[in-house]
């Protein structure tokens, strides 16, 4: 049974909650024929990983999302993930098919080329739960400090009553918070303390638009050794993004403020607050 | 992949017992399915391990004056040999793709020009190319033809 983490406000979907699979639409019709091969990494309870193989019947617009559907409705009710949507909004699907992040529910199988899929599930951004489903404490951990501030400033005026627990539901705007940013990085990789692609975007939003965050605060977080410096500008998060964030541009963004503020401290001979 | 202990993060939602799961120094190299920038990333690394172990070499080299002038005229009279002209070679191609890379970083990294680091790869590229093969050419031409 897999879990839902404390900090995410998404509803979970039914093989969070461990539920009947049986309770799962399962949006692929089997066809007679044509099926893919999937390799579907399989860990539970901290053991290390490894690939069960399963048949999948295939239609010409089977998502990797409905393929994995069809292999706990139809042959192992065992395999956990997450999911919501189906349509690219919720984040939650994110993975690694064939070694490159995406959201599953919009991966064609078409689009992969052919052969066997292999699937696993996004890497640095938490602790593996069981198999392709991530914890995200730690992603959020580093995400939320730099501040969301989505809400319309006209919602939290003076006289105005939003809705109740609004705040919660505060949101980095574009970014879906799936983590494929993190798990594309190959700083993240190697790095525990890099603040990653997610939270450096947020940052960086703030800055651009502060709305009721600190935009000193989300610079002062950002502008350390493990933060908008230790990027070194693969962009893979950028191409990885499937919300068009830009990552990367953020960064080299908050970058550039940084240096010419510090180029500006030393030439009115000020020290600089790193 | 590298499991480590989180070393941030509020106790209140912490569960210390589940490592962030990380993929590790592999994600350098495995370059499955990933763009230009990664590429470069990549490539940018091995480089670089490839010119910090040819300075360790050089220095190894060099220390063979301290054998005398029969240690160092030994070294020298193989230097002229095809494997050590292609080893130069590839340290050229090593210190272009390096050097021409972090120029090319550097300009994205400050913010000069964050939205054309493809265009700015492709052109460092055609560049480095044209000297590679120039300074290839020199090498095996008149350095090992005037040997």
């Amino acid at each position: 049974m897999t879990e839902h983490t404390a900090n995410d406000p998404r509803p979970p979907a039914p093989e969070q909650l461990g539920g009947d699979p049986q309770d799962t639409p399962a949006p692929l019709h089997p066809a007679p024929g044509h099926t893919v091969t999937f390799r579907v990494s399989r860990s539970s309870r901290g053991e290390r990983p490894h690939f069960d193989t399963f048949q999948v019947p295939v239609e010409p617009r089977t998502t990797v999302l409905d393929g994995l559907i069809s292999i706990r409705r139809h042959q192992d009710p065992t395999l956990t993930l997450r999911h919501s949507c189906f349509h690219a909004s919720c984040g939650t699907c994110a993975m690694r098919v064939n070694g490159r992040e995406g959201l599953a529910c919009v991966t064609k199988l078409e689009e992969l080329g052919g052969g066997t899929v292999t699937v696993e599930p996004i890497a640095n951004a938490g602790a593996l739960i069981s198999d392709l489903v991530v914890d995200m404490v730690a992603f959020f951990e580093r995400y939320a400090p730099m501040g969301q501030p989505l809400v319309r400033e006209s919602e939290l005026g003076p006289g105005s009553r939003p809705a109740e627990g609004v705040e919660r539901l505060e949101r980095f705007e574009d970014c879906i918070e799936c983590g494929i940013c993190m798990s594309a990085c190959p700083i993240s990789a190697t790095d525990s303390r890099y603040l990653g692609p997610a939270a450096l975007a947020a940052a960086w939003r703030v800055m651009s638009e502060p709305r009721t965050a600190d935009p000193e605060r989300a610079m002062a977080l950002a502008d350390v050794d493990h933060g908008i410096w230790r990027c070194h500008a693969a962009f893979e998060c950028t191409e990885a993004c499937p919300s068009s964030v830009d990552p990367a541009g953020a960064i080299m963004r908050l970058r550039r403020t940084a240096a010419r503020r510090r180029l500006g401290g030393l030439l009115s001979g000020t020290r600089s607050n790193r | 992949m590298i499991e480590e202990r989180a070393t941030s993060g509020t106790p209140a939602t912490r569960r210390p017992d589940q490592p962030v799961r990380r993929r590790g120094l592999v994600s350098w190299v495995d370059v499955r399915g990933r763009r230009l920038g990664g590429w470069a990333f990549a490539l940018n690394r091995a480089t670089g391990l490839g010119v910090l172990l040819y300075l360790y070499l050089h220095l190894v080299i060099l220390s063979m004056l301290a054998g005398g002038p029969g240690s160092w005229d030994g070294f020298v009279s193989i230097a002229g040999s095809p494997i050590l002209l292609l080893l130069d070679v590839v340290l050229l191609f090593g210190l272009l793709a390096h050097g021409l890379n972090g120029i090319r970083v550097s300009l994205v990294g400050l913010g000069i020009v964050i939205d054309r680091q493809r265009a700015l790869f492709v052109a460092f590229f055609v560049m480095g190319l044209i000297v590679f093969l120039i300074g290839a050419v020199r090498i095996f031409g008149e350095t090992g033809g005037g040997r």
